[in-house]
């Protein structure tokens, strides 16, 4: 359990739904409707589901543009295209885990949430771990995704000690830290090719329990301080804000680590598989407005408590709340909804509280704050971290005068040296990329290396000009 | 298109049409990259859109077995085609389509006829690649007949009814139609007309236009309050709304 086993032993896993019949991949005729997370725009496309990587390597060149495609939790556009393929990676799944060396090997369409399954038990726990579990090792790399841990550890891909990309003219690359084909995939947004498998460094756990603690600050200055000082303390830290219309941005900060068998009374044995206790329905009418908001922040900001407190929690309780009430973005309705990521440089605070007033004041309401503080960005080319602020805003679409004030904060963003995460982004105009990644026209000339025939496409790419 | 219905690349239907072109402006304000301009008079100075930058392409409404070369053109030479706006038609007065039938007749052929055809056609290409959205102008003189116009009425009535079915029989296709039904709207169209009450300016339809796209709405009226004016004049018998006409 302690990940100190001597014997070297490699368990691999084929589990899943993979008894399928199929020999070939499955191609489902006519267009599918496909959208992000924010389950707004809504386009189809033709989607292929290969079942291996040899598979994968057959279908391409595909005649159409394409694009890799996972579980689907980027909140904007980058996982889907027009009238083109999408190529469904949950199908490549499988993990092999070194126990002595910490190291897991997976195929590309591998949940996040799989590993830990299977990982945790054996004292290994994954180096980054985003809101959700519900994310493939291919997107992880693809979006560079970040945790709660980045002060400190980084981002996903500085985890990464090598994967195989699979190119659209039907090569199979092997890409290592260092490697122009890594460093323009990793960030990517899967525009360099095809993840289909990839090796990166676990961390060692000693429990599956979480020692956090939490303390709530009556306003958004406050919070910043309280999360200053818990990223000095904490492996893992983040802030909730209450920016709706009367929460003057008083917040919950959480700092917390892996706790070790000294921490808790009885030490846990195993690793609970995630368990979902609701689900939300197709066709939910929007529950997501002003009123319920304000409902919600009150009672979790009445919940924590006032000074510091220190509670022992689950992995899945403190990393994944959310993943406990399945296609919670059902809750904002039909319209759908949007999630507004940026980063300031640290010195640059003002900007990062101007942008939030800024959307404060629309009449939109904004259903979910969270604020973290990043470390040192070594991902790839266009990576989202840099060291600084980092605001995630969740808000409902259906607002037209929302699109004017987002781009007044893009601008506002950009000037201070900052930038909009593009794996949440279903809305940042195309001139506004340029500006927010100074590394864009070196990863542009690296893309056209590894997809010379420009076969590589998503909506976001074509929204903001970034293949062509 | 993004997720506010701002568009990357528009093709006009109609580029004389000053309440088309103020939409295709604010359009490109907003971000589109690539515009589609066509008309019949596609390459006369008289016709405002040749000035703007784009794409200028030959359309004539009325021809519509040109219709299916000229879409399968412009969608081939222009893919990433994500919105289309309906804006061409024809307005005559009813007392000279009183004197001379066949005005109201060339009304239906380019308001009603040419306008399912380019519909359709539109609706194909757009449902081909993956979806996209149609800005349909009709008009408020299309909801109520009116002595002063039943004519230009009676075509702008038959496109609002199939814009609306399309809407409904293509959503699962991804393909949203939007119907704006402006009233009295300030224009080369309707210059030398008395301006009727709620009179305004192509500006103020495009802005209503992009301010439903980003609702996700599929109907507007312009200005929004003719909605309930024409609910009223709707319940009142029609020789009351002559009067008022007059």
């Amino acid at each position: 359990m302690t990940g100190r086993q001597s014997d070297r032993m490699a368990a691999q896993t084929e589990s899943g739904s993979d008894a399928r019949e199929q020999p070939v991949s499955r191609r489902t005729p006519g267009l599918q409707s496909l959208s992000g997370w924010g389950n707004w725009p809504i386009t189809g496309s033709e989607v292929v589901a290969p079942t291996s990587a040899r598979e994968l390597l057959d279908i391409v060149p595909l005649p159409t543009g394409q694009i890799a495609r996972g579980l689907g939790r980027s909140y904007g556009d980058a996982a889907q295209l027009a009238g083109g393929t999408v190529i469904d990676m949950t199908g490549l799944r499988g993990i092999q885990l070194d126990t002595e060396k910490g190291i897991a090997t997976a195929k590309a369409g591998t949940s996040l949430g799989q590993i830990l399954d299977f990982a945790v038990p054996h004292g290994w726990f994954l180096p980054v771990s985003p809101g959700t579990s519900h994310v493939t090792v291919g997107g992880a790399i693809a979006a560079d995704v970040h945790g709660k841990n980045h002060h400190r550890d980084g981002s996903f891909g500085q985890h990464v000690e090598s994967f195989e990309l699979i190119t659209s003219d039907h090569r199979a690359v092997s890409a290592r830290p260092g490697t122009e084909a890594f460093t323009a995939t990793v960030g990517g947004m899967g525009l360099t090719g095809m993840i289909s498998r990839a090796a990166f460094r676990l961390i060692p756990i000693e429990t599956e329990a979480m020692t956090v603690d939490t303390r709530r600050d009556p306003d958004f200055l406050a919070v910043m301080q309280s999360l200053f000082d818990s990223d000095a303390r904490h492996r893992y830290s983040v802030a909730w804000l209450d920016l709706s219309r009367h929460g003057r941005g008083r917040g919950v900060v959480m700092g917390a680590d892996h706790a070790s068998v000294n921490d808790v009374p009885r030490r846990r044995s195993g690793h609970t598989p995630l368990e979902r206790t609701v689900s939300i329905p197709a066709r939910c009418p929007r529950l997501v407005n002003e009123l319920t908001v304000a409902a919600f922040n009150q009672m979790w900001y009445s919940r924590a408590p006032r000074r510091k407190r220190t509670s022992v929690e689950s992995i899945n309780s403190f990393f994944y709340p959310l993943d406990k009430i399945s296609n919670w973005n059902r809750l904002y309705g039909r319209k759908g909804f949007l999630q507004y990521q940026f980063v300031v440089p640290y010195g640059e605070e003002n900007t990062l509280v101007g942008v939030a007033e800024d959307l404060v004041a629309t009449s939109t309401p904004i259903s979910l704050a969270v604020l973290k503080r990043m470390g040192e960005s070594d991902g790839g080319l266009i990576s989202f971290p840099i060291p600084g602020w980092t605001l995630a805003l969740d808000m409902p679409l259906g607002d037209p005068d929302l699109a004017a004030v987002l781009d007044g904060c893009d601008a506002k963003v950009a000037r201070a040296g900052g930038r909009v995460y593009l794996a949440k982004d279903s809305r940042l105009r195309h001139e506004m990329v340029d500006q927010m990644y100074p590394n864009l026209s070196r990863w542009k000339e690296a893309r056209e290396r590894l997809d010379p025939d420009r076969r590589l496409r998503s909506n976001l790419s074509n929204r903001l000009g970034l293949t062509n | 298109m993004d997720s506010f219905g701002r568009s990357q690349a528009i093709l006009l239907l109609g580029s004389r049409s000053d309440i088309g072109l103020a939409i295709v402006d604010l359009m490109v304000e907003n971000g589109a990259r690539e515009v589609v301009l066509a008309g019949r008079d596609h390459d006369q100075p008289s016709n405002v859109g040749v000035g703007r930058e784009g794409d200028h392409r030959y359309f004539d409404a009325v021809d519509t077995a040109s219709h299916a070369k000229f879409f399968d053109d412009v969608f081939s030479d222009h893919p990433g085609i994500d919105t289309v706006v309906v804006a061409f038609g024809v307005l005559h007065d009813e007392d000279e389509v009183g004197e001379s039938p066949q005005l109201g007749v060339e009304m239906a052929q380019v308001n009603y006829v040419g306008a399912v055809s380019a519909l359709l056609h539109a609706t194909t290409h757009l449902r081909e690649r993956g979806g996209g959205q149609l800005i349909v102008l009709t008009s408020v003189a299309g909801i109520t007949p009116r002595s002063s116009n039943v004519s230009y009425g009676s075509s702008k009535a038959g496109l609002d009814f199939l814009a609306r079915g399309l809407a409904r029989r293509y959503q699962k296709d991804n393909v949203r139609v939007l119907v704006v039904r402006p009233g009295f709207v300030h224009s080369s169209m309707t210059a030398g007309r008395e301006p009727r009450p709620f009179a305004v300016s192509p500006e103020i339809v495009a802005d209503s236009v992009v301010a439903a796209l980003g609702r996700q709405a599929n109907l507007v009226w312009v200005p929004g309050i003719l909605k309930w004016v024409m609910g009223v004049l709707r319940m009142l018998p029609a020789g009351v709304v002559d009067r008022l006409e007059r």
